[in-house]
């Protein structure tokens, strides 16, 4: 039987990049308030998941040719090479640095090394619970 | 270079997750994976170095100061920890070339293998209690993908069992850390060492140690909570077990020494004799195990838990002779453990089963492998001057001149039971009517052989040279008794 369900792919067409876009907004929200990588990696996989729910594995995969493993092991490398920066100045590991600076359009932003790190940690989330999901979604 | 404690952790992070990259091409794999150990272990060896001449080495992550920030700490007990562990994975790794089998290594074998040895060198180094847990769970992460890797059946079965009781131990250990936390108002091992002492209630403190033992019991397999261990050792192939009996239960070793000796002091008379009676009782247990079995891995598995009872034991006594005795058998134990498993591997390929009652003969085909043989279990049992010896004797020493003199008199009469457990291997599958080997390669021979003669030549080294690393080892043990060291090394600055 095939069940009707153009209703969930419709609405899931919108939805889903609502909550990429908040997924975005709560990742760059992550310093001074709640919110970060790890969060804002979650809600990325809830929107992928979504997507797999309401259309079907092997079309989800056509739109996002992604191999999660390896985005998990570049998101590894992205926060250690962050934190390892830190040898370089030859000062404690995972010491941060921040500051101020004047961008074209966001005007007076606040800038930290932490930010990078946060992004490995989004790639590292968004891997693997995507990996443990496609695992144990998918029938041989 | 403050950050120099950190390498043995970050080096082996970094490789695993180059592996990850590319699964399939093993050759690269394996270059890589040699590559990171050994790079590992080089810096390591230049921390040890450090740590003797300059003393105890912190950092405190992210430039926070110390009580609030993690702390990272290496002291020469740890270093030298470190130092042993990624020698063994080194090892581990060569020879797992050989024997593990191209499906496995073409599964992130390698990066789980890299995996394991962060967490352990973090747990070796690291100087705060919930970062301890952290590192704990990155280990026992790499060790549940170790062990059911592969996916055979009995594999699959007991590493239920093993998440299982791991994930029981891990909520504990989180809710003990929590408890701590209530009480004393931090996890910096250091500066739990100055707030613990002020506390005049000892009976909570008391009350959280033993939570901490019934924690840490379970890692390090200790009586009663070691009924995991034979069955979920004995699933994975034998590189994973050689690399498990090595290290793994060490950790819990590891964190019962550390605890024991830097913070839970308050209340010797009881947490320590409760260390000493238990150790004592998980020898017994191991001691029944180890004769009771035909079958040669579960008998070097059960003698994991004897060494475990004889390493604690000596922890118990508090006094120098029993902390120096077992800093030194813990290392040799790891050399030892992972010796034996890498020749009982090879002698279960020759014969294609682990049951001692099909082997035999083997002396006549195989000379060299069985003197080999014979050498690490005489190593195991402690007979002088190989390796076993100066650091059970210390652990006799300090028994005698501590309150539970009895137990050394355990800890010497079980040493003939250990030797009979090993010496039984030597007699059945060494001795008497040969039995038909399965053939094997001189080439795959020679890369099992060579890293496990490797192996067996540093445990000789370690016995017979043990007066070279005794100001190592009573440097390791004076950093233990007067916590004073370090403390001051990590709230200084």
């Amino acid at each position: 039987m095939r069940t009707n369900d153009v209703m969930l792919q419709t609405a899931t067409k919108v939805v889903t990049f609502i909550i990429l876009m908040f997924a975005v907004h709560i990742f760059f929200a992550g310093h001074y308030t709640p919110g970060g990588g790890f969060v804002g990696g979650l809600l990325t996989t809830s929107a992928i998941v979504l997507l797999m729910l309401s259309f079907d594995i092997s079309t989800v995969k056509k739109i996002l040719p992604i191999n999660y493993v390896t985005m998990t092991a570049i998101g590894l490398l992205i926060a250690l090479a962050t934190a390892s920066g830190a040898i370089i100045f030859d000062v404690p590991f995972f010491t941060h640095a921040f500051g101020y600076f004047d961008l074209p359009l966001f005007g007076k932003t606040s800038l930290h090394s932490a930010m990078l790190f946060d992004a490995g940690v989004y790639l590292v989330v968004v891997g693997v619970t995507m990996t443990i999901i496609q695992t144990i979604g998918e029938d041989e | 270079m403050s950050n120099l404690l950190l390498f043995p952790i970050i080096i082996p992070l970094f490789f695993a997750a180059i592996l990850m990259m590319f699964p399939k091409n093993v050759k690269l794999q394996r270059v890589l994976a040699v590559v990171g150990a050994g790079a590992a272990l080089l810096s390591a060896l230049v921390l040890l170095a450090k740590v003797n001449t300059d003393g105890v080495q912190a950092v405190t992550l992210g430039s926070w100061p110390a009580p609030f920030g993690i702390s990272m700490v290496s002291d020469p007990l740890s270093a030298l920890l470190v130092v042993t562990a990624s020698i063994l994975v080194l090892l581990v790794i060569f020879y797992s070339i050989p024997t593990i089998g191209l499906r496995r290594e073409q599964s992130y074998y390698y990066p789980a293998v890299l995996f394991l040895m962060v967490g352990v060198n973090g747990a070796f180094t690291t100087g705060d209690i919930f970062n301890l847990f952290v590192f704990v769970e990155v280990l026992l992460m790499a060790s549940y993908t170790l062990i059911v890797h592969g996916g055979e059946k009995p594999q699959l079965r007991e590493s239920i069992k093993y998440l299982l009781v791991n994930i029981i131990s891990s909520a504990l250990f989180v809710a003990a850390v929590a408890f701590l936390y209530s009480v004393t108002g931090t996890l910096n091992m250091a500066d739990l060492a100055v707030k613990i002492p002020q506390i005049e209630e000892t009976g909570i403190l008391t009350v959280i140690a033993v939570m901490f033992l019934v924690v840490f019991g379970f890692k390090a397999a200790i009586f009663p909570l070691y009924f995991w261990l034979p069955g979920s050792y004995y699933a994975p192939p034998i590189p994973i077990l050689a690399l498990f009996g090595a290290l793994l239960t060490k950790v819990g070793v590891y964190a019962i020494m550390r605890t024991y000796t830097l913070f839970f002091t308050m209340n010797v008379g009881f947490t320590h004799e409760l260390l000493g009676i238990i150790a004592i009782l998980t020898i017994f247990a191991g001691c029944v195990g180890a004769l009771a079995y035909f079958d040669v891995k579960k008998i070097i598995i059960y003698n994991i838990i004897i060494a475990v009872g004889v390493i604690l034991f000596g922890v118990a006594q508090l006094n120098q002779p029993g902390i120096d005795g077992s800093i030194m058998y813990l290392i040799h134990d790891m050399m030892i453990k992972a010796a034996l498993f890498f020749l009982v591997g090879i002698i279960a390929v020759l014969f294609g089963t682990t049951d001692l009652r099909k082997m035999g003969g083997l002396i006549k085909t195989y000379p060299v492998l069985g003197w080999v043989y014979l050498l690490t279990a005489f190593g195991l049992a402690g007979i002088p001057p190989l390796s076993g010896f100066p650091g059970k004797l210390l652990i006799i020493q300090g028994g005698f001149e501590g309150p539970q003199f009895w137990g050394s008199i355990v800890v010497l009469a079980t040493s003939l039971i250990v030797l009979l457990s090993s010496v039984r291997i030597f007699v059945y599958a060494f001795w008497g009517q040969p039995v038909e080997t399965v053939p094997l390669k001189k080439s795959t021979f020679n890369q099992m052989f060579i890293p496990t003669v490797i192996l067996v030549a540093m445990t000789v080294v370690f016995g017979v040279g043990a007066e070279l690393f005794m100001p190592l080892i009573s440097g390791a043990g004076e950093v233990l008794l007067n916590p004073s060291i370090y403390i001051d090394a990590v709230l200084k600055e």
